[in-house]
């Protein structure tokens, strides 16, 4: 596959030229560095798609199976990337398809930028032949939208929507384009966006409340950081590290936060959350500070909210203030850039150890890894299971892949047991939960990340839910990995059945078809592995392999992911089995 | 937690959509909105939403965050009754003969401070200003002499203490 080379496009484009409204999307798209997007064409977007034929030199378009298929490949390129993923559809069916994707970027805070086709003016609101109200049906699930009637709107509203999309909390930002505006002339010139004065995308962090946090953290005894995306998203990652090691604090991080910091670093407790590691969930309820970092207490992680580290004072560093207070009460809130704000924190941090703290982690490691850390990837009982699978590409990859999982119990032991040695190298659908993410979203990781090793980790069913993509794989040669762990069951719902419906397996025994032929027929290298004596094998020559590869592995098909926090329970009643 | 009325006040840009995006965040609570007043503000081409919704204290600082983040939204207050000056307007259209038969109706208009805005042959347009209760008193009162139209606006409100939205727009600015 070839990705044509980041374009250096001059910011600003002073002299004005007379185009089309098409044109001056593909313009505005190149003016802010974009030289891939996903999508798929149709009715009311075929002008924009006359011209992507026109500039195929700048920009490559990725044809996708599915719309749903553009937002993902669109995150995973966003997220390995750190730049803003473009896909675009055209109206009706092709703009709400993109509703998933679009749902999922903004629970995560991914910058996207979507544009969509819309019938022409004059006919808006007459329930046109693929007329949808786009605008409407995305609103809440978007950072931000806007519908483009007239072709001189387009160069202010596409450098905004790029603007709010990497800016502050990132998001996805919908641009819907009328089939007139597309096909206006105008006289073209774009400047990028450098602010809007109704936002206010990153306060400064408040001296006073730096001061406070540094009091707190310099007088804690057992404090506890637990750190989320926003640390990736600020790129804070060489702070937070300093200032974990400085003052000596155990770290956990959320599944967003994952890899942020080195899975081998010593203060690196693992992660939080309802399958999280036992130590950081039960200690959480017995550190004196907790200090989170980027991070929105989602009630998987925090559990039952009543009983969520009342013993603890808070700091919670934030850039978005609506997440100030919203689940867990700061006793210090600073508000701000984490990388700034813990630039602030660092010289007024006392140098620490905590030791004694540090070993009751790993008291409570060592009882997770004897009760369930060593059966999982190093098990001696019959049947394959999903840590070992994880445990052979940690092996093969050594720590350095990208990881793109999808939802449910491969998610949680993926999550669990992938080993990272740098950042922005855990995508999965984490706050929306969306089957059929990964498949696509380890297509845009690829390509946002040609020179690292990308593994895509799918259970049985998410996968089907977006199947078609192979076809990008097989068309483009995207050299990703896929490893479908496949227990032939719904999993995670099958758990939860087992453990709380009373075994009633309503819906979640899955009939598959044969994966390797399918893989096959798109003409993608493909093998099962049924048995532990071939895994090792088998995993290093995927790793290995220069083009795209499938590997079934058929794992053990009742087994449950623990620890687990049940619903509704407190993070002190997580359960080792 | 204990539910109370809280009056909030949105300052935001004029733009087609907003009043959806801001909506949506109480459908997504599942809270109703009891009154809803949308105009201009003391600042040149900035609206001024005026919402009034029944909650707790936590939920309408959470409702104020998540409304204050969508990005046309300059700033979002939330207040008491007793932190405001409040008031809402109605229109009362009754049929004309009622003036001189019955007596009482002159009484009612003098009693209840309202104007009258129009006389027509066959009816009568009668203005109230002031708290709902006052104007839900009127409507009992005239309720029984038939009422042709009534109409009531959302709630307008000031807040007793300062909105610092140009001082705002112009840190923005920065």
């Amino acid at each position: 596959m070839q990705i044509v080379k980041e374009k250096k496009t001059a910011t600003k484009t002073k002299k004005t030229i007379t185009i089309s409204g098409a044109e001056a999307i593909i313009h505005c798209l190149l003016a802010e560095g974009v030289d891939l997007l996903y999508g798929y064409p149709g009715g009311a977007i075929m002008p924009v798609y006359d011209e992507l034929y026109k500039f195929q030199d700048k920009l490559t378009h990725i044809l996708v199976r599915h719309e749903q298929g553009a937002t993902h490949a669109a995150q995973g390129y966003a997220r390995v990337s750190g730049r803003v993923g473009v896909a675009m559809a055209t109206s009706g069916p092709g703009a709400t398809n993109l509703v998933t994707g679009l749902a999922d970027a903004q629970i995560d805070s991914t910058p996207l930028v979507c544009i969509t086709g819309q019938v022409p003016r004059h006919l808006l609101g007459s329930d046109a032949f693929q007329e949808t109200d786009i605008i409407g049906i995305s609103t809440p699930v978007t950072k931000w939208n806007y519908q483009i009637t007239t072709a001189a709107e387009i160069p202010e509203i596409m450098a905004k929507a790029f603007y709010i999309a990497k800016s502050g909390r990132p998001g996805p930002v919908l641009v819907d384009i009328t089939k007139n505006a597309q096909f206006e002339e105008f006289e073209f010139s774009y400047e990028k966006c450098t602010g809007v004065r109704s936002y206010n995308p990153t306060p400064k962090p408040s001296e006073e409340a730096i001061a406070a946090a540094a009091k707190l953290i310099n007088s804690a005894k057992k404090p506890f950081i637990v750190w989320g995306q926003g640390v990736i998203l600020g790129k804070a990652e060489e702070q937070l590290k300093a200032l974990v090691e400085k003052a000596g604090v155990p770290a956990a991080w959320t599944i967003m936060g994952a890899s942020a910091l080195d899975t081998a670093h010593p203060l690196n407790v693992g992660m939080v959350g309802m399958h999280g590691n036992y130590g950081p969930n039960l200690l959480t309820n017995e550190c004196d500070l907790l200090i989170a970092i980027g991070m929105r207490f989602d009630d998987r992680v925090t559990g039952r909210l009543e009983d969520y580290a009342t013993q603890a004072k808070v700091i919670h560093f934030e850039i978005d203030p609506a997440e100030i207070h919203k689940n867990v009460h700061a006793d210090v809130a600073v508000l701000g850039d984490a990388k700034e704000s813990l630039e602030l924190i660092l010289p007024l941090v006392h140098a620490n150890s905590h030791e004694a703290w540090h070993n009751v982690f790993k008291e409570k490691y060592q009882i997770e890894f004897d009760t369930v850390i060593k059966n999982d990837i190093h098990p001696t009982k019959e049947g394959l299971t999903m840590g070992e699978v994880i445990e052979e590409i940690n092996i093969a990859s050594g720590h350095n892949a990208v990881i793109v999982t999808d939802v449910g119990q491969h998610q949680m032991i993926g999550c669990r047991y992938a080993k990272f040695n740098q950042s922005k190298s855990n995508i999965t659908s984490g706050g929306l939960g969306t089957m059929g993410f990964a498949l696509p979203a380890a297509i845009g990781a690829k390509m946002g990340a040609m020179d690292r090793e990308v593994v895509a980790v799918i259970g049985d069913g998410g996968y089907q839910m977006t199947i078609q993509e192979l076809g990008v794989i097989f068309q483009h040669k995207v050299p990703v990995k896929i490893v479908v762990l496949n227990n032939d069951h719904l999993g995670m719902v099958r758990q939860w059945q087992e453990l709380f419906f009373e075994k009633r397996y309503a819906s979640t025994v899955m009939v598959n078809p044969d994966f390797v032929k399918i893989a096959e027929g798109y003409h993608i290298e493909a093998k099962r592995v049924s048995e532990r004596k071939d895994l090792k094998e088998t995993v290093q020559k995927m790793m290995a392999s220069k083009e795209p590869y499938f590997l079934e592995v058929k794992v053990e098909k009742e087994a449950n992911v623990f620890p687990m926090i049940p619903s509704g329970a407190s993070v002190s009643e997580i359960r080792l089995q | 937690m204990e539910k109370k009325w809280f009056t909030m006040s949105v300052y935001s840009e004029n733009n087609v959509g907003l009043l959806n995006r801001i909506s949506g965040i109480f459908l997504k609570r599942h809270i109703n909105i009891e009154s809803l007043n949308v105009s201009k503000s003391e600042i040149d081409n900035v609206s001024k939403f005026t919402i009034v919704i029944y909650t707790t204290d936590e939920w309408v600082q959470n409702i104020v965050g998540q409304i204050e983040k969508q990005i046309e939204v300059i700033k979002a207050f939330y207040h008491t009754d007793d932190e405001t000056i409040y008031q809402e307007s109605a229109l009362f259209k009754i049929a004309s003969d009622l003036l001189f038969d019955e007596r009482q109706i002159q009484n009612i208009i003098k009693d209840s401070n309202s104007q009258i805005v129009t006389v027509a042959r066959d009816f009568f347009v009668l203005a109230k200003s002031g708290r709902r209760n006052e104007i839900d008193e009127m409507y009992e009162k005239f309720k029984h002499f038939g009422i042709m139209q009534f109409v009531r606006s959302g709630r307008i409100a000031v807040s007793k203490e300062e909105m610092q939205i140009s001082a705002l727009l112009k840190e923005f600015q920065q």
